[in-house]
This record gives C-alpha cells, structure tokens and sequence, in this order.
C-alpha cells in the first residue's frame, strides 16, 4: 500500500533535478558564496582584538540584537563568534526562503497549472509528487550543509573550527528542511499556490518576529520560533547540538502531516477554502491611480516598513560610534575630512545619502509596474476603456511620487526615533527631515528617467538599476576607493549638499527637480506617441 | 451612416507588413465579421482601431472621428473584448468588472448584475483561479455591462461553452436590436453565419473579400446531390460544373452559383427523382478564397 503510493518517486525526483538544473546551482552557489565570502572578510574588516571587542559592544545593542540575534562570547568575540552572531540568522533565512520557493514550485503551483494531473494518470503514486519534491530539497539542503561547512573550515580561520563550521552549515540545512515541511504542509491546506506562498513566508516573517521579540525580552519564545531556536546552537562558542536535533524532529512530524493530507485530498482541493473576495469593487478601484495602488499594495507597504526598518538599523549604531569611529581607519576612509563637525555628524550626511539611493528602488519599481503590466497584456484592456495614455501614466507617477516622499520619511523618522535612543546627544527631528528630504529632488531625477525610459525606450527600462547601483557605488565607495571626482558627478546623488555637514544649496536642488520634471515630460510626451504592448 | 470607417490602413514592424491597406465599414445597427486564420492581421487591425498602437498610413475614423486622436472621447461610447483576457490575478472578477465599467464611465448595475447571472459566473473569486472561459466571461459581463455604442469583440466565444455561447448570442441580438454595431472577429465560422450582417476575410494582412454572406455565396459554388431515372449524359462537360462524384444515392457535385440554372435544366431531362441543393458554407467560402489566393491555411 504505502510502496504503491510513492511509486515512481525516483524517477520524480531526478525530473525535478532536470527542470531545476540551473535553479538549483545558482542557489547553492549563492548561499554557500555568501557565507564564505562575507566570514572570510572579517579578518581584514576588524584586524584587531580591540575592534571585535567594540564591535561587540555594538552587537549587545537590543536594537541590533532584535535584528540579528543573540550575541554569544561576548567576552572573547572571536571571528567564529563574530560570524555565528552576525551571519547565522541571515543565512538561515536565506536557505528557507530558498526551500519555501522550490517546494511550492513543485507541489501546489505544479497542480494549480495542472501539471500534476498528467503526473497522476500515469502509473504514479499518490505520494510521489511531494515525496520527490522533499526527497530532492532535503538532497539540496544536505548539500547547502556540508558545502558551507567545509567551505567555511576552509578559509583556514584560527576560531573558525571543523565542528563550528560543519555545525553552522547543518543549521542551515536543518532549518532548510524544517521550512520546506512547512511549506509542503501548507501546499496541502491552500487551493492555490498564492495561498500557500504567502502563508509560507507570512509564518517566516512571523518566526524571525517571534524571535526578535524573545531574543530581546524572552528566552522560552526565543526557542519557540525555529529561527530563535536554531541560533541557541551558539555555534563556534559552545557548538550545541540539540537544537538541531529538535528541528529535524518538528520537521519529521509536520512532514508527515503534509504526506497525511495529501493522500486524504482530493487533487486541485485543500483544507483552507480559498476564501471568497469582493464581488463588487470599492469606491477608490475605479480610476487608473486606484488601480495603479491597489495593485501595489502589498508592495508599497512592505517597502516602506522595510525601510523603516533600514532607517532605524543605521540609527542604532549610534550608541558607541564615536569610540567606533577611532578605531576604524576603513570608517575613516569613508568619510571625507569636514572640520567642526563629530563623526557620528559625517557619517549621518553618508548613511542618508545611502538610504535616499535605497528609496529610489521602490519609487523606481512602483512606476516600471506599468512596464510589466504592459509586457502581461494587462494594459490594453485599460486603455481601451475611456482612459488617456497621459493620465495612466501620470497616475503611476503620482503613486512613485508620494512614495518617495512618504518612504524618506518613515527613513529618516526610522533613524531619528533609533539614533535618539541611542544617543546622549540625540539630533533634532527637524535636523534629520531636512537632512533626509533633501534628497528628494535625486530621487525625482531616477524617476523622471525612468518615466523617459518608459516612454521612448521600454526595452531598456532595467538601465535605471544599473544607474541606482552606480550611483550607490561612487556615492558610498566613491571616498574609500579614492575615485575620481567626475566618475561622481555623473549621479545626481552627488550634487544634493549632505545636510548637516554641508550648507543647503538650493541651486543644486532646484536644478535636479526642474530635470526630473523635463525628463517626465518627455517621456509622458513619448509615452502618447507610441505603441503599446510591442 | 458607418459607425467605424477605415480606408487603407497599413501597419509596419520594421520590415514586416502587418496590415497592407486595410479597408472597412462597419455601418449603423449592423452585425459585422470580421475572420481569417490567426496571424492574418485581425487583432493588429482593432488594435489600431483602439488607438493603442499608431497606423503608418491610412485612416480610422468612428463615428467621424479620428480613431488615434480622440481615444478617450470615442472609447466611452465603444467596449472591447480582448482576444486573450489578461487579468489581474489578485483582484476578483467582481472588482475588474467594476473597475471596467467605471473606467468606461456610463453602466448600470441592474444591468451588470444581470450579465453576471445569466453568463454564470462566480464574481468573488480571484481572477488567478479562473479558467480561460471565465476570464472571457468576466470580459463580456463587462463590455456588455456598458451603454456602448460600439462593440469591438475579438475572438470572444474561443473559450465559452455552447450554454454560454448561447448567451452571448443572445447578448448580441439584444445589442443590434437595440441599434448598436458590432465588430465581431472570428474564427468560428459557424458563429460569424449566424450572426454576422456582413463579413470581411482577411489574408496576410489584405483584405480578400468583402459583402453579404449572399453575395459571397454567389462567388462561389453551390453543393448539389442529385438521383435521376436514367444516368446524365455530359455532365462533366457542362459550364460550372466541378468535383462530379458517383456515390449510391446519386450523384454529388459543385455548380459555379451563376451557372446553376442552366444546370439544372440540363439535370431535368433525365428524370429527377430527388434534388437537394446545399449554399456554400462560410467554411466553403473561407477555403475557397483562401485556394484561390494560392494561401495556405
């Protein structure tokens, strides 16, 4: 009977490895480079004992702790317990995004597009679709394992041992498989794959905030989320192994429940009814600019708490800075020399100039949706309908313009609200809006150019996040590197005046807005002009 | 007066030929088809015809006007159903037709709730859940759903089931009667014979043909089977006569439409003893014209 229902698992299995035969490289490659190559920097980041041991400092911060874990070893912050506070939880969470997006690819988005049902029509087991897809990402996660833990041992790092390393790939690899039985359960729940993706990351997210939550106030909901509990396996300090073991084991179980309900299921149905939407649309969905934010929602409000988020993280940091800032030559490098000004001053000018680049993705991304939903057919429909080519593309302006506005904001009240608890001394609000709005006019300049990109040139609308990455590259790196001053005045970033270390130029700011509003222009005026969809 | 009037519209993609001097009139309260096999240039045409992509030459005008230049203004009196409905998978069919109508501006809710009831369809279900024939319904609740003056349906029935096909007839009828015109575009031949006033065939971007279904019948040959007393003598040899085959129940052949007359007299001297006459089939028209211009289907 339970042969019968896994038959064919093999052949399964080696199909999916066919169909992910550069998915899964690329993963692998990814994580395990990511590791290794971020750990292997560390040495020459914090040469010195007395650095890691300020670095430390920083780490005990309960801002920073919410975000990235526990600190371990404080008192002999080797590299090994560096890397174990610092990389674990991120690649952690690296490895079960990974697993929540193959084991949905394989089982409930497969059956939603009815692929699973040609599958089940042949001499195939009822259990063999999800047990091949299990089979091949446990195979995956073993190798994500043992390819960090040797690739780590590797580096030849005094404190980076075999069993550190071999415990912290096994982590990674434990808490793969743990996500991917998650998953495979809630592919078993939802009618479709949206559902199950999104209940997947919804419990990802709510893990990394249960943790969060604990790590900073409560060790037993700590250890309740499988994030937390992972990150008690103090890896390099005291190298335990039980939180693994109980992970496996929770993985075991929820797996089982997973096999349970599909062989109790019928196929295409799932336990959650998809629950039924409006029949009739609101007031706000019957304009383009209505559609234009109902379709980005989501979007919209993740980047902005997201960017919250980044704001407060900068600002965090700010409670031992200045003895930081002495003894970091790098920090110094980066930083050009502004007399009368403290360095906690300069380097606030920088990280804003860094977060307003971070603000140009979401801006930039919510008006090239239009592009996309060009490329899905989605926009002849619209335009059919009594709508002009202006005002949609207007509509998708005016939502790119409020977020920019809007998400400087929550980044610099982010930043403002971290900096100000951490610090004796705290900035101004005023200081930091002005500081931080200042900057809008850049960002209006990457939209403009991508509403001309849109207009005259849609193929080539990806140009604006090379430009985004350039300028984040000359703007961040451009002291440190010692590039040439013109390499920098070819980003409009470089001309908005770093409050509060330089003076206000209002030239500057007044030039970039009145191009942003010419480049809009121009591409609204192309956009009139051109077909559509081709 | 013609509601959508196009006269030598050409559209070129760099070397390419998309449309090669389109010509067309879809008049007041007329049903008109519009068919050829896919890639002849129809969805390119209404494309046009919507203003989402530019003529290189020629002119559309509806009512009148301007077809690129006046967008907006003509397209709240005109509602489209695209040929392949891409919709939103996150937003329900209920919210996309809503959102369809009020972007069209004039609708009525008794109406709209109406459609959704006699097409069948669940309007709270995300639109990623439905299958290709939901997704045209949704479309057709839509369009329909709209006081347009003007219907522009690109292959909309390819998906429908025959209880909704029905419907959608329906919905057409009640549209004409109503004195609103219709360009419906086609490969369902069945369909356009149906309910087309006029036809149009288009081939590799030219039209072919155009008229009544009367006159294009008369263009082409008519299907007759014929039992007589005594065998016919010369048929074969006879003006219009083609594909002469001897079966059983009598003999079956093709007539040149304007030759039929004379045929037949010579037919009625050997004693007929049953005559059935068949018009040509708009498939029979379709594979005709399409030999005759040395086309491959």
């Amino acid at each position: 009977m339970l042969r019968d229902a896994f038959r064919g698992t093999t052949q399964l299995a080696r199909f999916i490895l066919r169909r992910d035969r550069v998915q899964l490289p690329v993963w692998l490659v990814a994580i395990v480079a990511l590791t290794v190559g971020v750990t292997a920097s560390f040495p020459s980041l914090y040469p010195t004992p007395e650095e890691r041991a300020i670095m430390a400092v920083t780490m005990e911060n309960p801002a920073v702790v919410a975000m990235i874990g526990p600190i371990y070893g404080v008192d002999d912050y080797t590299y090994g317990a560096m890397t174990g506070n610092q990389m674990l939880l991120f690649m952690v969470t690296a490895v079960a995004v990974m697993n929540i997006l193959l084991v949905i690819r394989h089982t409930r988005s497969d059956e939603e597009h009815g692929r699973i049902e040609v599958i089940r029509s042949l001499p195939v087991g009822r259990l063999a679709g999800l047990g091949a897809t299990l089979l091949v990402v446990g195979l995956a996660n073993v190798a994500v394992a043992l390819l960090t833990g040797l690739g780590l041992f590797a580096l030849g790092i005094e404190s980076i041992d075999f069993a550190g390393s071999m415990l912290f790939g096994v982590a990674m690899g434990a808490t793969g498989i743990a996500f991917a039985a998650v998953t495979a359960l809630f592919a078993q729940l939802t009618e479709t794959s949206r559902g199950a993706t999104g209940l997947s990351f919804a419990a990802l997210g709510l893990a990394y905030l249960v943790r969060a939550v604990g790590d900073v106030s409560s060790e037993t909901l700590a250890r309740l989320s499988p994030l937390g509990l992972i990150l008690r396996t103090e890896v390099y300090v005291r190298n335990l192994w039980w939180p693994v073991w109980v992970t496996l084991g929770v993985a075991a179980v929820v797996a089982g429940l997973a096999f349970y309900l599909n062989a109790v299921r019928d196929l295409g149905a799932g336990f959650l009814r998809a629950r039924p939407g409006r029949e009739h649309a609101t007031k706000f969905l019957g304009t383009p600019f209505g559609l234009a934010a109902r379709l980005q929602r989501t979007s919209f409000i993740a980047w902005a708490v997201a960017l919250f988020v980044l704001g407060a993280a900068y600002g965090s940091v700010f409670g031992d800075l200045d003895a930081f800032f002495e003894s970091s030559e790098m920090i110094k490098m980066m930083l050009p020399e502004a007399a009368g000004f403290s360095l906690g001053e300069q380097f606030t000018a920088l990280v804003l100039a860094v977060m307003a680049m971070f603000t140009a993705v979401p801006v930039a991304l919510l008006l090239l949706k239009l592009g996309s939903e060009e490329r899905a057919w989605r926009v002849d429909t619209v335009l059919a309908a009594a709508v002009s080519r202006r005002r949609l593309l207007l509509s998708y302006v005016t939502l790119a313009f409020l977020a920019s506005v809007l998400m400087q904001g929550l980044c610099g009240l982010g930043f403002w609200l971290a900096s100000s608890a951490a610090m004796e001394e705290p900035f101004g609000l005023g200081q930091i809006a002005a500081a931080s709005f200042v900057y809008l006019p850049a960002i209006w300049v990457m939209l403009g150019l991508a509403v001309l990109l849109l207009g005259w040139w849609p193929k080539g609308t990806g140009l604006i996040w090379l430009y985004i990455v350039y300028s984040f590259f000359v703007v961040y790196l451009g002291d440190l590197l010692r590039l040439p001053d013109g390499m920098k005045r070819v980003t409009p970033f470089s001309h908005v005046p770093q409050l509060p270390v330089d003076a206000m130029e209002w030239g500057a700011v007044a030039v970039l807005t009145l191009l942003a509003l010419v480049a809009t222009a121009l591409g609204v005026a192309g956009y009139r002009r051109r077909d559509i969809g081709v | 007066m013609a509601v959508l009037e196009i006269r030598n519209l050409v559209k070129r993609y760099g070397n390419f030929t998309a449309l090669d001097g389109i010509d067309l009139e879809v008049k007041q309260g007329e049903v008109y088809g519009f068919i050829g096999p896919n890639g002849a240039g129809k969805t390119t045409t209404i494309r046009v015809v919507l203003g989402i992509l530019r003529a290189d030459a020629g002119e559309v005008r509806i009512f009148g006007k301007d077809a690129w230049r006046h967008a907006v203004e003509l397209h709240k009196r005109i509602a489209y159903v695209p040929g392949d409905v891409n919709l939103w998978p996150n937003l329900t069919g209920g919210e996309v037709i809503d959102l369809f109508v009020r972007l069209r501006g004039k609708s009525s809710a008794a109406r709209r709730d109406e459609l959704v009831r006699r097409f069948d369809l669940d309007t709270s279900k995300k639109c990623g859940t439905y299958s290709k024939g939901n997704r045209q319904k949704v479309a057709l609740v839509a369009a329909f759903a709209s006081d347009a003056d003007l219907y522009i349906l690109d292959e909309p029935t390819s998906g429908l089931d025959p209880l909704m096909e029905r419907v959608f007839q329906e919905c057409i009828a009640e549209v004409k009667a109503a004195g609103k015109s219709v360009l419906l575009s086609s490969h369902i031949l069945s369909e356009v014979e149906r309910l087309c006033d006029r036809v149009s065939i288009i081939r590799q971007g030219k039209i072919i043909e155009t008229g009544t279904l009367e006159d294009l019948r008369h263009l082409t040959r008519t299907n007759v089977r014929v039992q007589t007393s005594r065998p016919i003598e010369g048929l074969r040899e006879l003006k219009g006569v083609h594909n002469v085959v001897e079966t059983e129940r009598g003999v079956t052949f093709q007539v040149d439409t304007d030759e039929l007359g004379s045929v037949i007299s010579h037919v009625s001297r050997f004693g007929i003893l049953d005559l059935q006459s068949a018009p040509p089939t708009l498939e029979d028209l379709f594979m005709h014209h399409y030999k005759n211009a040395g086309g491959e289907l």
